[in-house]
């Protein structure tokens, strides 16, 4: 099948370089104490931070720093077929762990010892990428729950079809069977937290599709910053300091 | 918007928006580069600036590691935080709700990243007289508190394995009885001087937890050396009556008026909140009476209208205050 036309389009019209319209939403879920909901084109995703709180299982406790916990979920009504998922299938706990150590390695854990950080993911509508809108998601809802965090992890997939590098994968980009590169950075600190492929890629090729991937994470930066630096300064406004 | 799940009419919106945009013409342009995000780099002058809470070194730069607002305390470089859950500073007063009666305390959930600890022998027993604390008082602490109650502490400290310490060292202190329970953000509720009010035309009380629990219930008329009161120095024989505020002595039955009121007050909080205005007493007091004034059914409070009138009130109030400086 042919991904990229010879005009250079792909199927849903972008240019191969070309992210998906970001759109992102932040206090959602009013009872969290931090919430976000986050779209990569088609796909929507919503996060709810509950905690620092106190532990729930005695014997997970930690005295020297905070239990990050994440449960990863997909809606039934998330794909074109309606299916009943069942909570703790394989591809859910592999998320869920994936999320869950990509924001423990940003969150400054030390900081909140003996407590414990929920985060509840859910993918609302799913198209390709949902792994890296979840964890944008996360991001802007642990920002949100002013938890201390190192710098604000972004993540973005890239892929390689028809011997093109390309960005942000789609539905059916990503099941046409080639290389789907997502990567997790800490942008500012330019650091890597995440990194996953499941195909195999030559050397070379790989370095430009991580590229990407990268320069993917550095968009998704500038809109997730820009946003909430918007929501800081409604809540300021709001709180009334400086009037 | 946060915590607004209310469907505004065209015209409705539109006074909101107008409300708003004055607000934010209001804050000083000048707070505004004081807000800062996520990593974002926090200029100092030099080496010598101490790093308080919500910065973080990264290399040669200051930078944050939560959403807020810089302050500055001369050298002191600090973040703070525009929400996050509620942080415990000694001498707080705080309403939190009993989860679990442990050998020799009670277990307390307040909105901290753990749960509170308010030991039988830091708190006033019932019958007043400083004593050890013996076996029996252990068996009759159900008799104090028990699971679910509403409770008003001090915070006492963090003990050395850093868990927290809440104190009851006075009748003010206690179980809190016939009122309402309101929960919003530890934000919006400012450290004052005084944190318990008593509304003498309402006959209501009101406490503002530094924890973001806010009570608002009947008055109960508190029998302490301690706290002046003037409601206790007009019926001198009522003040020996009862030990701990609430107790059983007491009628058992709140006028429906006064009901209507400490719903009318817990609404005009609902509603404070919900527009993330800051939460005080004068503030409160000035949205009960413009729902007074308007002829407002308490339920209609918490109508969109409502929130519009109270968010334009808010903006008047503030450049009222603001052309007085």
């Amino acid at each position: 099948m042919e991904y990229v036309n010879p005009e250079g389009l792909r199927l849903d019209g972008r240019r191969p370089m070309e992210m998906r319209q970001l759109r992102a939403e932040i206090g959602v879920v009013s009872r969290a104490d931090g919430s976000a909901s986050f779209e990569m084109g088609n796909t929507k995703v919503i996060a709810a931070v509950y905690g620092p709180r106190e532990v729930q299982n005695r014997s997970q406790q930690m005295n020297d720093q905070a239990l990050v916990r994440c449960e990863y979920s997909m809606a039934n009504f998330s794909t074109g077929d309606r299916r009943r998922k069942t909570k703790g299938d394989r591809r859910s706990t592999e998320i869920s762990l994936v999320i869950r150590q990509t924001m423990e390695a940003c969150i400054l854990t030390h900081l909140m010892p003996r407590s414990q950080i929920d985060i509840y993911v859910q993918v609302l509508q799913a198209d390709g990428g949902t792994r890296s809108a979840c964890i944008n998601a996360a991001t802007l809802a642990l920002a949100d729950a002013g938890i201390p965090m190192r710098d604000l992890v972004t993540s973005c997939s890239a892929g390689y079809l028809n011997s093109t590098p390309l960005l942000d994968l789609n539905y059916l980009e990503d099941s046409a069977g080639g290389a789907d590169v997502t990567v997790g950075i800490l942008p500012k600190l330019d650091k890597v937290t995440l990194l996953q492929m499941d195909a195999k890629l030559p050397m070379d090729i790989f370095e430009n599709v991580m590229q990407l991937a990268v320069e993917g994470c550095k968009a998704v930066e500038s809109h997730i910053r820009e946003i909430l630096l918007e929501n800081a300064q409604t809540l300021v406004i709001r709180q009334g300091y400086g009037s | 918007m946060r915590g607004i799940q209310l469907s505004f009419s065209n015209t409705q919106k539109l006074r909101l928006e107008k409300a708003l945009a004055q607000l934010e013409s209001l804050s000083s342009k000048l707070n505004s580069n004081a807000t800062v995000i996520v990593a974002d780099k926090i200029p100092v002058d030099e080496d010598a600036a101490l790093k308080g809470h919500g910065t973080l070194e990264m290399g040669n730069d200051v930078v944050a590691s939560v959403c807020g607002v810089v302050e500055r305390v001369n050298k002191l470089v600090y973040v703070r935080p525009l929400r996050a859950r509620y942080k415990p500073e000694i001498g707080d007063i705080i309403v939190g709700r009993v989860i679990e009666v442990a050998p020799k305390r009670w277990r307390l959930e307040i909105n901290f990243s753990q749960d509170a600890v308010l030991m039988l022998s830091s708190m006033n027993l019932p019958d007043g007289i400083q004593r050890r604390r013996t076996a029996v008082d252990e068996l009759n602490m159900r008799s104090i508190f028990v699971e679910n109650d509403v409770i008003c502490a001090e915070v006492r400290g963090f003990q050395h394995d850093g868990s927290l310490h809440l104190q009851a060292r006075s009748q003010k202190y206690g179980k809190l009885e016939r009122g309402k329970l309101l929960k919003i953000p530890p934000y919006l509720v400012k450290r004052r001087k005084q944190h318990f009010h008593h509304l003498d035309q309402y006959g209501v009380d009101l406490i503002f937890g530094c924890n973001g629990l806010i009570w608002v219930g009947e008055h109960v008329d508190v029998k302490d050396a301690m706290v002046e009161d003037q409601v206790n120095k007009s019926d001198p024989q009522n003040t020996h009556s009862s030990s701990l505020p609430g107790s059983s002595e007491e009628p058992t039955d709140t006028p429906l008026e006064r009901r209507q009121y400490i719903c009318r007050i817990a609404n005009a909080i609902t509603v404070f909140s919900a527009l993330g205005f800051m939460v005080n007493l004068d503030s409160v007091m000035e949205t009960v009476t413009l729902s007074l004034s308007l002829n407002l059914g308490v339920h209609e409070m918490l109508e969109a209208e409502f929130h519009v009138r109270v968010a334009e009130q808010e903006a008047e109030q503030r450049s009222t205050s603001k052309r007085r400086k």
